[in-house]
């Protein structure tokens, strides 16, 4: 499901709803939509583990049984972690911060290390993203709350196949044929922490930053994983 | 050995392409079996996007047909844009299957679904990323056999030398044929090698093997004769019909995509066959005769379709679907069902005489007022009367106006230019058409908002029709005459602002009559197109016209034919059609006699539909051991026990 749009997204659960047979309210009018929103979609190209959405029902259902009756009904690579009853709804602004998973394949951590380091030490970093409203500008390093490199073992990553199968990133490596032999080995795992800021500043404009300060180029895509959504606690993001 | 998915080396391209998703799979009713738990493998593919791909129905049949067999495999596999391609060719990743990732190169048979000629280029594509040799001549053991079939399968002499084998008419059986001999063609050890397997298809009388068959040439460029090459190979193929569709129900859980695709709802085909007789259509002609599903199937489907794929339209597909023997039932019994479901209903273009009061409010009750599409597809009445398409401007006045005073605000009409006996004033015709329409829907609504959209396309010959023998218009006629009606609607002052006006240019319909009327020399064009970069020609952001008149010159320079010699030369009635030796059941003489009948300069003759009047003896139910299969059951259907576990919502908005 990484790659799918959040149109996509939205295709699948509204389908998924009605195969599930779960009673979902409609709007007014002459086209009918059924109720269903989302607080904050992830990019595509992007996974995640942490996205909101809230489903108007006409009738009331224990959250355990629309959980169990939707995630049969959902295709592979989408998953209902936790349901929850609230009258409320879900307003994206209760949503404020998400902590997120990036892989660098290809990258050497010698390179990544001090490169973090750089741009923490920075007042700011200025990034350009084009988006669909013109060519935004946001500054990277505000959004930023925390940005670590974890790791650079390949052996202990792995990366889910769209089949649920899953294949390593060595794997990934030997088909972009990057080898670890090769002086810069191996790959680079960063978490980070980001604010949710407007406009939105995403783990790849973070990338863009780091790589206008040091050489952290690489030649294969990096993967990317929402990990949590939430508010921010003492100890990173909590989910609600 | 079991094959392996060649999604790693993918994955890592997908960021750095256009709509990645359509190439990753997964999707719900997708069926991903044990490799080495089946012993026949086939992959479907069908020659376009993915997203023009996935909603087809035939490959949606097929796909449920074998799998549901044990010991069979199937999986779906589309063509990719050339970005893909790219990456693709510099990447080392053969063309693959969207189920399972696996190379299509290791299947046993690759069954390819031709609705247009324009998909050959794409073919060439994805057997050269396949790895296997473009030419069924060059191929060998281990080569998937390559079986072509689909409605332009019904001339397939341009891609013969691409093809191993074709199956013309319904696929259901004879996928299901091709399975068994494939299977004892493996288990006693491949006897005879791929020429024997070949044989024994050929054998059945119902799979064509052009290998098998010689062409020969006069000197003027006509064909001499195509007759087979060796024994145990009949002289003519003929195609396969499925009598009562009630007990083939599919297919029942079509994949439901997660990309965007061309039409996001259930299908089902409430019957196959058309008894019209329009002279220019060629599905009407060579899927006859006539099969209906009962209503009740049709309902038993509907409710089983939306239970398995979560769509919340369903589209009740054929031909002419107001046409159904009990179409009124149908509608208003699944209206009943689907009430305050939030279910939209929709068919395809239904004939204008067929409309009426009950189908329009059956339609719009479900709230969605999908647009209504009428095809009139001539502008004069004496233009309708030579495609025998029997429509007065009486009919479609009284239609349209039923249309607008139920509350639809767009029509949308289609027709054709370039038809044979045609002049400037019969396309002229339809700019006063397209006014009249308006004012009558004005009348009707009691509103100025209503519209009507005008969409024409030139006419291409198609074999096994009347007008097979017929010039097809050359295009600069063609966008002449498209110009001249534009000019005419866009001008009037009363009317213009209400009528949209779409069209298609002459040119890329120049190159579907090359492939649909061509022969075996055609093969080189295409190839000699594909070579210089000919990729989905059905696009009109790839199709180019230049590419293809030089494929012409270059390939057919070493013959006395030419481009115009396949297209806007007229046919004389001993000229020997490079599809003669495929039988659609028509009776050659019948066809020839309608064709000149409807070119007579008295005035075309009417053929009247066979459905409710005497047999016209098209030739086909007697040829072919079949018979019109049709209600009315006079059954209606129980909403209690169609409705899925969906609960009619009390209060919130459905209806109108």
């Amino acid at each position: 499901m990484r790659f799918a749009s959040h149109r996509d997204v939205a295709r699948v659960f509204e389908r998924g709803v009605r195969r599930a047979g779960l009673p979902i309210a409609h709007s007014a009018g002459f086209t009918p939509h059924p109720k269903i929103s989302y607080a904050g979609g992830a990019p595509t190209g992007v996974a995640s583990e942490a996205e909101y959405l809230s489903l108007a029902l006409t009738t009331r259902n224990e959250a355990a049984d629309v959980r169990e009756r939707l995630n049969a009904a959902l295709p592979d690579g989408i998953d209902v972690i936790a349901v929850t009853e609230d009258a409320g709804g879900l307003p994206a602004s209760r949503l404020t911060a998400s902590a997120w998973r990036v892989i660098l394949p290809g990258v050497s951590p010698e390179a990544a290390a001090p490169a973090v380091e750089k741009f923490l030490a920075l007042d700011q970093a200025p990034v350009e993203r084009l988006t669909n409203k013109g060519m935004r500008r946001m500054d990277a390093r505000a959004a930023v709350v925390s940005l670590t490199v974890v790791t650079s073992a390949v052996s202990s990553l792995n990366a889910v196949s769209p089949t649920g199968t899953v294949s390593s990133v060595e794997a990934m490596l030997s088909a972009a044929a990057v080898s670890p032999a090769d002086g810069a080995s191996g790959c680079v795992v960063m978490e980070m922490v980001l604010r949710h800021t407007v406009p939105a500043v995403r783990p790849d404009d973070v990338l863009t930053a780091l790589s206008g300060i040091s050489d952290l180029a690489s030649s294969v895509p990096a993967v990317m994983t929402r990990l949590t959504q939430g508010v921010l606690g003492e100890t990173g993001v909590v989910a609600l | 050995m079991p094959v392996e998915s060649v999604y790693p080396k993918l994955e890592p391209l997908l960021p750095l392409i256009r709509k990645p998703v359509q190439y990753v799979g997964g999707e719900v009713n997708s069926t991903v079996k044990e490799w080495d738990e089946t012993d026949v493998r086939w992959a479907l593919f069908y020659p376009d996007a993915y997203e023009v791909g996935l909603p087809n129905q035939g490959i949606a049949i097929l796909y449920e047909v074998l799998n549901e067999q044990d010991g069979v495999l199937a999986e779906r596999t589309y063509s990719v844009w050339p970005d893909l391609e790219q990456l693709m060719r510099e990447n080392d990743v053969p063309q693959f299957t969207v189920d399972a990732h696996r190379p299509v190169g290791a299947f046993d048979v690759i069954g390819v679904s031709f609705s247009t000629e324009l998909g050959y280029t794409n073919l060439l594509t994805a057997l050269d990323l396949a790895g296997i040799p473009l030419l069924s001549a060059d191929r060998a053991e281990g080569h998937p056999l390559i079986i072509g079939g689909g409605h332009a399968a019904f001339n397939p002499e341009p891609i013969a030398d691409f093809l191993d084998a074709v199956v013309l008419g319904d696929g259901e059986e004879a996928v299901l044929l091709i399975t068994s001999l494939v299977r004892a063609w493996k288990r006693d050890g491949e006897p005879g090698g791929r020429d024997g397997l070949l044989l024994s298809l050929a054998a059945t009388g119902s799979v064509y093997i052009p290998r098998f068959y010689d062409v020969s040439y006069l000197p003027d460029g006509r064909i001499a004769r195509v007759a087979p090459n060796r024994p145990g190979v009949p002289a003519s193929v003929s195609k396969h019909t499925l009598l009562d569709l009630d007990a083939w129900p599919y297919p029942k859980a079509p994949v439901v995509p997660v990309a965007e695709t061309v039409h996001e709802r259930y299908s089902v085909e409430i019957f196959r066959g058309c008894t019209r007789g329009c002279r220019f259509c060629q599905a009407g002609m060579i899927t006859r005769p006539v099969r209906e599903r009962s209503i009740t199937t049709v309902g038993g489907m509907v409710a089983g379709g939306i239970k398995a794929t979560g769509f919340s339209e369903v589209g009740l597909l054929s031909l002419s679907s107001a046409d159904h023997s009990e179409i009124n039932s149908i509608a208003v019994d699944l209206a009943d069902c689907y009430e305050g479901t939030n279910t939209g209903l929709s068919l395809p273009s239904t004939r204008v005489d067929a409309f009426n009061v009950t189908l329009a409010d059956e339609l719009s009750r479900n709230g969605r007022r999908s647009g209504l599409t009428f095809a009139p597809e001539g502008g004069s009445e004496r233009m309708r009367a030579v495609i025998n398409k029997m429509v007065t401007e009486e009919d479609l006045i009284r239609t349209v106006t039923t249309a607008y005073s139920s509350g639809w605000r767009q029509v949308k009409l289609y027709f054709m230019c370039g038809l044979p006996t045609e002049e400037d004033s019969d396309v002229l015709a339809i700019a006063d058409l397209a006014k009249k329409v308006i004012a009558a829907g004005r009348e009707a609504s009691g509103r100025r908002d209503i519209r009507c959209t005008v969409s024409i396309g030139g006419f291409v010959p198609k074999p096994h029709t009347p007008f097979q023998w017929a010039a097809q218009c050359p295009p600069e006629v063609v966008d002449e005459r498209l110009r001249m009606l534009g000019a005419a609607l866009r001008s009037d002052r009363a009317y213009g602002k209400s009528i949209g006006y779409r069209y298609h240019e002459g040119t890329p319909a120049l190159v579907e009559g090359l492939l649909s009327r061509g022969d075996r020399r055609v093969a080189a064009v295409i190839m000699a197109a594909w070579r210089d970069g000919a990729r989905f020609d059905g696009w009109s952001e790839y199709f180019s016209f230049d590419r293809w008149v030089a494929a012409c010159e270059t390939a057919l320079s070493v013959t006395p034919v030419d481009l115009a010699w396949y297209t806007t030369r007229e046919r004389d009635y001993s000229e020997v059609l490079p599809w003669d030796h495929l039988d659609s059941g028509l009776d050659r003489e019948w066809l020839w006699q309608d064709w000149r009948s409807a070119v007579t300069p008295d005035g075309a003759s009417e053929v009247e539909d066979c459905r409710w009047t005497p047999c016209y003896e098209c030739g086909v139910c007697p040829a072919m051991g079949t018979e019109i299969q049709t209600g009315p059951t006079g059954e209606r259907l129980d909403g209690r026990r169609l409705l899925p576990v969906l609960p009619v919502l009390s209060g919130a908005a459905g209806g109108r």
